[in-house]
This record gives structure tokens, C-alpha cells and sequence, in this order.
């Protein structure tokens, strides 16, 4: 990519939000990776200028920007909507802090869940920590938006959300690229503890200050450079933004909107004279109805997702060209007749993402599955353990969870439960939101087994590192932690590392700390194999040898296909696939699948 | 290598001659086939050529061995990233599965350009569903054109089965206007120098087995360039990329 100044590139929302914090002059870049919002921290990696990590998880990457922020440097940090959750204890009283150097916090968000466990609105964020929330509608805005949150972040003294959704930040369109300001303000830190030191006393002088801050917002908000009127036909009018601005001007090219790129607090003159300008006014949001609450609470009449009047737009999943359209016309009473699906579309075998060939997970899920063991579980790949084969997952909440589940399940049920159940969770996980659950089952006397399924990188995401990893976000060595020392130093006297494709060291050590009265952890190990070199030649599969026992297919390895010519009790080999993991061979008694022959 | 199934039209006209102009197009693979690579590629042609382009990918957990769609839309003005269903010019399947899975985003009478290639899925390998029949017929019902390329094979005689992705965008570049020069830019632009020559070599092939078949169909053939030439085409795009 031609990366010069003044040059048209096609960015991804995502690269376009780092190049616009680059432009703006960002110091301090810090973040958790996640679905939709890894590139962001990615992108800026690609910049000298600027200090980039992945931090152990959200509420760091919110904490040591907040320090950068204090020392007067820009800042930002990215995470996917969930991990805004994770870091809302900083957040939500930095912002009554008064920040110094420019803040911004990337919430990429996932209506339609493609990659997430819910479909929370970070809109709503905006409310809680009376701070602006910034929704750029492509990748030109996506840069603007981000370069000018910076500004308004030091004008108002406050952080600044920048919420994109999936489509915006994994769609791509042109960038035209600008120069990078640095700041002109020195950088040092100047001791204000009435400031930055949030005690009740301060705090209570704070607040105040926040809520004022608030109400310049909203008078800024009438008459910023972030909303717009499009005046077209004023038989129907539509406030929206984000990508579903795009969505509205493909269906309604002819119709009037308002586009709102400060997506709070919201502009309440703007609006009125928007809404006297029309006839039938929607509101088309994708999340939750907020702006049609805020709205509607201020008096204007407006139709969205039915929480006064009838419901016009869905109200769970992503919105499109199509659904927008036909939600307006079914409602003004000129549907046309829904495009119907031909019948074969709905009997289409579903390709399922699944564990991929060679995967080291695959082994452990083999043995739990085998032993019928209950299974907490965690956020990663590795939750593709609850598909077929294993069926192996029986919860999983949010990062971390696993080993919260399974102390409550033991506190509730006794500890026989921890007989026959294990966590599940993978390194990055553990790292991230694991250790004080894992001291928590130590301290209250659980005597659980957690299995740490350890790939030595933060797989799903697409392979950055994290603090066990041994590299950083620069992919350049760095400090590694030490899990089997963690572990032990949390209080865990029955630590036992096994090479996670060995399938009976796995089965023994599995068996051994289960049934053991005390906290146990294994931490089965081997490297993704996605990573380069992990990947080893096609096993062979010998026919002559084979009794079609189909114990093979226990271990659910897409490498092996079942063949339908011998009733699918034979695996018939994709060498395309296959990894040379050799979990399968391990299974085959009498030698039919093999290990490649010596050279 | 290649086949082209051209569907009569009622009036008596050559198919391909009233394919029109192509902006909007989905494309259907399996993750790991190089769907997103031939993504970009497209979109920065279409960039180079002056058009405003937007794409749309997917990515995270569906990528593991799920399936992968990408939009590409190209236009004066582009407002959504998606290309709304039943709507697209043409449909790009990297597997003939995933071709039928998306069939309901072309356009009826639209072309669509299909790898041969079949990647049953786990359901089928080992869940006991039946891969679809009538792929060939279900996919010709709806498109007006429809073509199929042997891409993995194609590939592999160039020099590299990895790029049957290139492949098949030799095959969906004889419905558009663009140079081979302008192809190869920006196919040369997303690819390291070692492996330029490769897939240039299963470009190009693809490309003039794909002119030649429609030109048996059409009055078009590799020297003359698509048989329908410019005939029917709105303005041209903008202006040059500044850039």
C-alpha cells in the first residue's frame, strides 16, 4: 500500500481509524485484540511514531492510556464492545477527570453477533459516563472522525467513545491520506491531585463539572461538523448514522435525513427543526432504541423499533438495503411482495466454522468428551469444543468465566461435582481475566481443575501476542510469564504441563486431577497450528489395515471425511487438510492411519 | 478448464451481449481459499480506474473453516458496503456449495463464474448430509451466464495450485472493462514479487479460455476483447485516481 501523504488508498474502517489517530498525532495506542476491532491496534503497529501494545486486557489498555492522557500525550484505545465492559471501571470515572492530552476509545461493535457472545449497544455507554460518543458512517469518516475526536476530546476535556459496528469497520472504501500533526504541547506531568486523585471529596467537586460539561456538549452538538441535514422530499424524513446512514440512502435516495455522526449527546434543536421539516419521521438505528428514547423524551414524534407507536425496524440483528426498504414500505402500505427464497436455499447442508485440522485443542475435547466430563468454558476457538463431535462446552459467558462457573457449580452442588467436571480456557484468556478467578478458587477452598489450553497465541483473533506469548504487538521478543510459576504462586500445589497432542498424557493427567481433592491445573500445551512451521506432512491411511471401526472419527478431524461408499464407517484422508498431527493415529489400533514415511 | 453456460434469452438475443455493467458483485468461498486477497485486488482495481468502491469482509470466528462472503460495489456513488440481496451483477464462487448458497444475491440473468472445486463441509464429511446435487442446473436457472472454471487445475498448470484465487479473477475479467494492464497492477500490487509470475501466468490463462468460450457464444474472442464491447455501457468512471 502506497502510504504517502495525499495518496487515495482503500482502508478498512479499522485502518482508517489508526491512520486517523496516527494523522492526529497519537502518542500512546493500547488494546485487547477482538472481532471487530483488532486491526485498529494492528494498523498503528505499523507506525514508529507512535508506543503500541496489546495490554493483558481492556480495563489496562484503558488504565495506561489514561496515564499517557495525564502526561499530556494522545491516546487511544480499541477493544470490541464487550471489552468496553471489561474496562468500564476505569472509563466510567475517568471521565471525571479532566483530560489532558486527547482520548479516544475505539468500541467496535457486532449487531448480528458474527463473532461475538451478545449484541450490546456501546451508544449507551456515551449515557452512563456523560461523555461524547463519535459514529462515522464509511472509511473518509472513519479517519476524520477519529483525527477530530482528539480535538474535541481536549476542547471538553473529556474522553471520547468512537463506536463503529462490523460492517464499518471490516468494510473498506477510499482514504484520501493527510500529513501527521504532532502536538505542540509539551509533555509532563503536573501533580493536581484535586484533579486526578478521585476521592469522594474531589469526586463530588467533579461531578458537577461533568454535568456542565454535558450541557456544552449538547449546545456544541447543534451546530458541529459530525451532523447534517440532507434536505430532499419532505414526505419522509429519517435520522440515522453509522452505517445505517448508507443503508437509509440507498433505499430512500430522494428522502430527507438527518445525519447524526455525534451520536451523543443529541443536538434537541436540530432535531426539532428536522422533524417540523417532515411529514413521516423514522428513526433507523442498529442496536438498541436509543435514539428514538432520547427523542421521543423530548417530544418529537418518531417511529423506529416500537417503543411508542408501532414497530416499523427490527429490533435484534443487523439492519441492510433490504431490510430498511421493505420495513418503510410494508409500514406506508406499499410493500411489494417480499422476495421469496427459492426452496433449495434453506435445505443447504451449513458449513460450520469447526476446530481446524491439527488443532491442539481437538486432543483435550477428544478426552473430556470421552470421560463425559461437565465442561465450563471461555472465550476463543477453543468454544468450538461445544460443536460435534465433543459436545464438550456446557458454559460460557464472557472472558474468564470458566473458572467463576465452576467454583459456584462446586459451592452449590458439593464438591463431588469437581469429580466429573473441569474449565476450560485458553492462554490468552487466562491471562487476560483468568488469574483472580483462579486465586479465588484457591482462596475459598475449591478443589476444581482448570485446564489451560495453551497455543502460545491469541488464536481466533488472528494470532497476536499476549504476555505468556514471548512477543508483543510489534511481533518483537519480549518478557514471557511464566504460567506453571503463576499458577503455583496463586496457591496451586498440582500444577502438570502436557504436550496436548499426546493424547494418553492428556487422558492420565485429565483423570489424575480430577479425581484429586485440591485445585488442580494442567496446562496442555502446543502451538497453534496456523503459526508457521507448526504444520507437519500428510499422515498416510493404509486400507488394507483398516476394520472400519470408526474410532478415528472420535477425535472430529475435518482431514478425515467419512466415506460414503463404505456406509461411512472409513475415513477416507484429505492430504489438502491434513497437518500430520498424528492425534488420529494415536486412535487407530490396528495401524491403518499412519504416520509419512521416513525420508 | 473453462465452460460457459449461456441461457437463451427469450428474445432471441445473445446472452452475453446483454450482460450490462458490471458493479455490484458477491463473493462466495470457504475460509483459507483466498477470497479476501481477490477482494482487495478488485477493489483497488476499480479504484485505480477512478470509480468510488466499498467492500465488505468477514472475519474471526467464521473463518475457521466456515464460509467467507465479501461484497464489492462499485459505482459514481456507493452508499452500502452490502450489495442487497437479488441484486448483484455477478457472483464469484471459489466452491460450487457456497455458489448455490449465494445464488439468491444475483440478479436473475446475471453472470455468474464458478469454481468447479467442491470442500464438503463437516455436516457432510461427517455429519451424513448429502453434498447438493444439480449445483450445474440450479445455478443456470437464475444467472443468465453462467461460467465454470476447473480454477484449482488451472492453477496448478501455471504453477501453483494457491492461485486458483487469481485464477478465477481471470476468468470474471472478461466481463469487465479493464486492460490486462490494469489487472496486472493490481494484482502485482497485493502480491509479493515471487509469486507475481505464477499468478499472472493463471490470470491470463483463465482469462483467454474464458474470452474464447464466450466468443463461441458471442462474436467476442481474445484479440477483440469481450463481444460486448462497449455498447451499452453508462458513462465511464470519473475521471483517473489522482493518485
Amino acid at each position: 500500500m502506497d502510504e504517502v501523504a495525499g495518496a487515495t488508498v482503500l482502508l478498512s474502517g479499522n485502518e482508517a481509524i489508526a491512520r486517523g489517530a496516527y494523522e492526529a498525532g497519537v502518542r500512546v495506542a493500547a488494546g485487547y485484540p477482538g472481532t471487530p476491532s483488532t486491526e485498529v491496534i494492528e494498523a498503528l503497529a505499523a507506525y514508529p511514531e507512535v508506543w503500541v501494545q496489546w495490554s493483558t486486557n481492556e480495563k489496562v489498555a484503558v488504565e495506561v492510556i489514561i496515564g499517557a492522557s495525564l502526561a499530556g500525550a494522545r491516546a487511544l484505545a480499541a477493544m470490541k464492545h464487550v471489552g468496553l465492559n471489561v474496562a468500564a471501571d476505569p472509563f466510567l470515572t475517568f471521565c471525571y477527570m479532566p483530560t489532558r492530552g486527547g482520548t479516544v476509545i475505539v468500541s467496535a461493535d457486532d449487531p448480528g453477533m458474527h463473532s461475538s457472545q451478545n449484541e450490546q449497544d456501546n451508544r449507551q455507554y456515551g449515557r452512563l459516563a456523560r461523555t461524547p460518543v463519535l459514529m462515522p458512517a464509511d472509511s473518509e469518516e472513519a479517519r476524520d472522525f477519529t483525527r477530530a475526536a482528539f480535538d474535541l476530546s481536549e476542547e471538553f476535556q473529556t474522553p471520547v467513545i468512537l463506536r463503529t459496528t462490523t460492517r464499518l469497520s471490516h468494510g473498506r472504501s477510499p482514504v484520501r491520506l493527510g500529513t501527521r500533526q504532532e502536538a505542540a504541547r509539551p509533555l509532563r506531568f503536573e501533580r493536581r491531585p484535586q484533579d486526578f486523585v478521585m476521592l469522594p471529596v474531589n469526586a463530588r467537586r467533579r461531578h458537577p463539572l461533568v454535568e456542565a460539561r454535558l450541557d456544552a456538549l449538547r449546545e456544541y452538538a447543534e451546530d458541529c461538523p459530525f451532523n447534517r441535514v440532507e434536505w430532499g422530499d419532505r414526505n419522509l424524513g429519517f435520522i440515522t448514522g453509522g452505517v445505517a446512514y448508507q443503508y437509509v440512502k440507498e433505499a430512500f435516495p430522494d428522502a430527507s435525513v438527518l445525519k447524526l455522526g455525534l451520536a451523543y449527546p443529541l443536538p434537541r434543536r436540530l432535531i426539532r427543526r428536522f422533524a417540523a421539516g417532515v411529514r413521516q419521521l423514522f428513526v433507523v438505528e442498529e442496536g438498541d432504541p436509543f435514539w428514538e428514547e432520547l427523542i421521543l423524551a423530548q417530544g418529537v414524534t418518531v417511529l423506529g423499533q416500537g417503543v411508542a407507536g408501532p414497530q416499523v425496524f427490527p429490533r435484534v440483528g443487523e439492519l441492510s438495503v433490504e431490510a430498511v426498504r421493505e420495513a418503510v414500505r410494508a409500514f406506508l402500505g406499499a410493500a411489494g411482495t417480499p422476495p421469496s427464497s427459492p426452496a433449495w436455499s434453506q435445505e443447504l447442508p451449513q458449513r460450520p466454522p469447526v476446530l481446524c485440522p491439527g488443532c491442539p485443542h481437538r486432543g483435550v475435547f477428544y478426552v473430556l468428551a470421552k470421560y463425559h466430563l461437565i465442561t465450563t468454558g471461555d472465550i476463543g476457538c477453543y468454544t468450538l469444543g461445544a460443536a460435534p463431535p465433543f459436545h464438550s462446552i456446557d458454559t460460557c459467558t464472557c472472558m474468564g468465566s470458566s473458572i467463576g462457573h465452576a467454583l459456584g457449580l462446586e459451592k452449590a452442588l458439593g464438591p463431588e461435582f469437581s469429580r466429573k467436571a473441569v474449565a476450560v480456557i485458553g492462554d490468552s484468556t487466562f491471562v487476560h481475566s483468568g488469574i483472580a478467578p483462579l486465586i479465588d478458587l484457591v482462596y475459598n477452598r475449591g478443589t476444581g481443575t482448570v485446564i489451560i489450553l495453551d497455543n502460545g497465541t491469541t488464536a481466533m483473533t488472528g494470532h497476536q501476542g499476549h504476555p505468556a506469548s514471548g512477543w508483543d504487538a510489534r511481533h518483537q521478543p519480549a518478557p514471557r510469564l511464566d504460567l506453571e510459576a503463576l499458577c503455583r504462586a496463586c496457591g496451586v500445589n498440582d500444577v502438570q504441563v502436557v504436550d496436548a497432542y499426546d493424547l494418553k498424557a492428556v487422558e492420565k493427567a485429565v483423570k489424575a486431577a480430577v479425581a484429586r481433592p485440591e485445585p488442580s491445573v494442567i496446562i496442555a500445551r502446543r502451538a497453534c497450528v496456523l503459526l508457521p512451521g507448526a504444520a507437519a506432512p500428510p499422515i498416510r491411511f493404509l486400507p488394507d489395515k483398516c476394520i472400519d471401526c470408526t474410532a478415528c472419527f472420535r477425535i472430529g478431524c475435518p482431514a478425515l471425511e467419512r466415506d460414503s461408499a463404505r456406509g461411512g464407517k472409513r475415513p477416507r484422508l484429505n492430504e489438502t487438510l491434513c497437518t500430520g498431527c498424528l492425534m488420529c493415529v494415536q486412535l487407530c489400533k490396528p495401524g491403518a492411519l499412519a504416520p509419512p514415511e521416513e525420508e | 478448464m473453462v465452460e460457459v453456460v449461456v441461457r437463451p434469452p427469450a428474445d432471441g438475443t445473445c446472452a452475453p451481449s446483454r450482460v450490462g455493467q458490471i458493479e455490484d458483485i458477491v463473493i462466495a468461498s470457504v475460509g483459507g481459499q483466498g477470497a479476501i486477497l481477490a477482494t482487495r485486488i478488485l477493489a483497488s482495481l476499480f479504484l485505480a480506474q477512478g470509480w468510488q468502491v466499498k467492500t465488505s469482509e468477514v472475519h474471526g470466528m467464521a473463518q475457521r473453516g466456515g464460509t467467507v462472503e465479501t461484497h464489492v460495489r462499485r459505482g459514481r456513488t456507493v452508499y452500502s458496503p452490502l450489495v442487497p440481496r437479488g441484486e448483484a451483477d455477478l457472483l464469484l464462487a471459489f466452491e460450487q456449495l457456497e455458489g448455490l448458497r449465494y445464488l439468491p444475491w444475483l440478479r436473475p440473468g446475471g453472470v455468474c463464474v464458478c469454481s468447479s472445486e467442491r470442500i464438503p463441509p463437516v455436516t457432510v464429511t461427517q455429519g451424513g448430509q448429502a453434498y447438493p446435487e444439480h449445483v450445474r442446473e440450479t445455478l443456470a436457472e437464475r444467472a443468465g451466464v453462467v461460467v465454470w472454471v476447473h480454477a484449482p487445475a488451472l492453477a496448478r498448470e501455471a504453477g501453483n495450485a494457491r492461485a486458483a484465487n487469481v485464477a478465477l479473477l481471470g476468468a470474471l475479467s472478461a466481463f469487465l472493462e479493464a486492460t490486462p494492464e490494469e489487472w496486472e497492477r493490481a494484482i502485482a500490487a497485493h502480491l509479493p514479487e515471487k509469486l507475481r509470475c505464477v499468478n499472472m501466468a493463471a490470470f491470463r490463462a483463465a482469462r483467454d479460455l474464458t474470452l474464447a468460450r464466450l466468443g463461441e457464444h458471442g462474436t467476442g474472442s481474445p484479440e477483440t476483447g469481450p463481444p460486448w464491447g462497449n455498447a451499452g455501457l453508462e458513462a465511464g468512471p470519473p475521471g483517473g485516481n489522482a493518485a
